[in-house]
């Protein structure tokens, strides 16, 4: 694998998820949306899908619809995030994965442990990354999140995984 | 609140009152037990449609509330339903959710089963000596099968109402879902999300069927998406709840629907969008009856116990424990449809399932209200809404406005009636 020129680095990619983690766990609802590319997917799939047009998905948001998540988690009357998941996330196993016309991929592994008054929730997973370099600023335009437990029934996911 | 005594039929009677409803239907681990026996392992409930096990040797596991069934279909497409046990030591037998194969093998000795629950063999035949029949050891069956528009029930009673007397008026619905594809034919191909509550499962039933919620459960997708919900559960709605016998209930948005007058407006969109979709309709039923049925949309029917359609996506309803229950959920997809149905899948994944735009907050009620039922007082719920105005409507099901609890308390009715009956032995 030889990267480009612009190639995003290692340290920058890491920088970048662990920043998109921590708005993400905080719950810095317009930060985080700042960080998508126009033409952005943000997918958590069923466990055995590869197609966003063949299976349903737990989460399938486009550009507009991310915006629309992100509006409805402002109103303050989206009742599942009202109050707030309290999230700790830890991101680990950073690495770069390829860079092609799309951008730098990165792939990482991810446990996330929610608090609410149902009790403690550990979510964990595999998560990739397309990462593009916009002038001075990193951006995201694909973020797909796979579950461990994405065969499995799940309970309420309404923060931001 | 009082300790229950042992489920006499009368206890029901009294914990279950015409306009009110006592809390502990909703905690108590033995009126759950009951309501296995008496509702789960009796009454026809939704197990799966036809068009998942679409070859020969398909097969898919389901569920009747915590039992694990597999249904499948065998070399003449015959569909069966099987209890998901091996018939020697008692095994789970599919750990696949799905599959297609000659014989199920069990992993644990090597037995194997036809997809109609045969014995076909096991291992080592000399141990059993020239003796031991086969015929009797196949898998469970679930007593009685049968299937309506591809939807396929089973009831675990030798003996009872047939499926199309259990259905009753609900059959209309499933008849109207089918006729919105060009080819007269639902398929539930595009795969589903399990969404797991920590809620009793008539709370998930009862809410299907609830006008009153969406305008405070969903305002805050109301307040930023594009929709038109908002005004079908609103006062003024022209949208009817009815009772139509046998604990199904209905939302009829037809009226609704009919006064906004524009096709495929149940489904936030418009002809112009789905001009392969609208052709079909018109080539199959001609201008008139394909713009009616396009007006008219798709049903939103809670079918007992367990077959929720709501417009757009089916759910499935299981429950696990007195306060635990999953649902499934997929999209309606319809033969001969695939512009309409890529839109439905897309549509459907915003909106249910553990991270959906709806379902996210629906479910965070049902948990938050099995948190509050567990309060001891005040001890009862009240089901009084809209009893000053509901009426027998002209094909002579009991009808209220669309935010009342006309459905509620067709729901209770049916429990109690369900509940009170001496089981068969």
């Amino acid at each position: 694998m030889t990267a480009p020129a612009n190639a995003i680095t290692l340290a920058d990619a890491e920088q970048f998820l662990y920043r998109e983690a921590r708005l993400a766990d905080e719950g810095r609802y317009d930060e985080w949306e700042a960080l998508w590319t126009d033409d952005a997917l943000y997918w958590v799939p069923v466990a055995d899908s590869t197609d966003t047009d063949e299976r349903i998905s737990i989460i399938c948001d486009h550009r507009s619809r991310i915006a629309l998540r992100v509006a409805q988690l402002k109103t303050g009357k989206r009742h599942s995030q009202d109050p707030r998941s309290a999230v700790a996330r830890l991101i680990s196993n950073i690495e770069i994965v390829g860079h092609d016309t799309d951008g730098t991929r990165t792939q990482a592994t991810f446990v996330a442990v929610e608090s609410r008054a149902r009790g403690i929730t550990i979510w964990a997973g595999r998560v990739e990354h397309t990462l593009v370099q916009d002038n001075d600023r990193i951006l995201m335009s694909r973020k797909q999140v796979r579950l461990v437990n994405a065969d499995q029934p799940l309970p309420t996911l309404a923060f931001l995984i | 609140m009082t300790a229950p005594t042992p489920s006499s039929g009368s206890r029901y009677q009294r914990l279950i009152e015409d306009d009110r409803v006592h809390g502990s239907l909703y905690t108590d681990p033995a009126v759950f037990a009951d309501e296995m026996e008496r509702i789960w392992y009796r009454t026809w409930v939704y197990v799966g449609h036809e068009s998942e096990i679409p070859e020969p040797g398909d097969y898919v596991v389901k569920s009747i509330g915590p039992q694990s069934i597999i249904m499948s279909r065998d070399r003449q497409g015959g569909v069966h339903l099987l209890l998901n046990r091996c018939s020697h030591r008692g095994n789970q037998l599919c750990e696949a959710r799905r599959g297609n194969t000659g014989a199920l093998r069990c992993q644990y000795h090597g037995w194997t089963f036809g997809p109609d629950g045969a014995l076909l063999g096991y291992p080592f035949r000399q141990g059993y000596g020239p003796d031991t029949p086969k015929s009797g050891l196949g898998l469970g069956r679930v007593p009685r099968t049968d299937a309506y528009q591809g939807f396929v029930f089973g009831s675990f009673a030798e003996e009872g109402p047939t499926l199309l007397e259990h259905l009753g008026s609900a059959r209309e619905a499933l008849d109207r879902v089918a006729r919105l594809s060009p080819l007269g034919r639902v398929e539930l191909t595009a795969g589903w999300l399990r969404h797991e509550v920590r809620a009793n499962w008539k709370m998930l039933v009862e809410n299907e069927t609830d006008g009153y919620h969406p305008q405070f459960v969903h305002s805050s997708i109301f307040e930023v998406g594009e929709s038109h919900v908002a005004e079908v559960y609103s006062e003024k709605s022209a949208a009817t709840a009815r009772d139509l016998g046998g604990g199904h209930t209905e939302h009829d948005l037809r009226p609704q629907f009919r006064h906004i007058d524009v096709p495929l407006a149940w489904f936030g969109t418009t002809e112009q969008r789905l001009p392969d979709y609208c052709r079909a309709m018109r080539e199959r039923h001609g201008d008139t009856t394909a713009r009616e049925i396009l007006v008219d949309g798709s049903p939103h029917i809670m079918i007992f116990p367990n077959l929720f359609i709501a417009e757009i996506q089916l759910f499935v309803i299981q429950p696990l424990a007195v306060d635990r229950t999953v649902q499934h959920v997929t999209p309606l997809q319809f033969a001969g449809a695939p512009d309409l149905n890529r839109r439905l899948l897309h549509q459907v994944s915003g909106s249910v399932g553990p991270a959906g735009f709806l379902l996210a907050d629906d479910s965070e009620m049902y948990e938050r209200n099995q948190r509050g039922v567990a309060a001891r007082l005040p001890e009862w719920l009240v089901l009084r809404r809209g009893l000053n105005r509901e009426h027998i409507d002209a094909d002579g099901h009991l009808a209220g406005a669309a935010t009342d609890e006309t459905t509620q308390r067709a729901i209770w009715r049916h429990i109690r009636t369900l509940l009170t009956e001496e089981c068969p032995a």
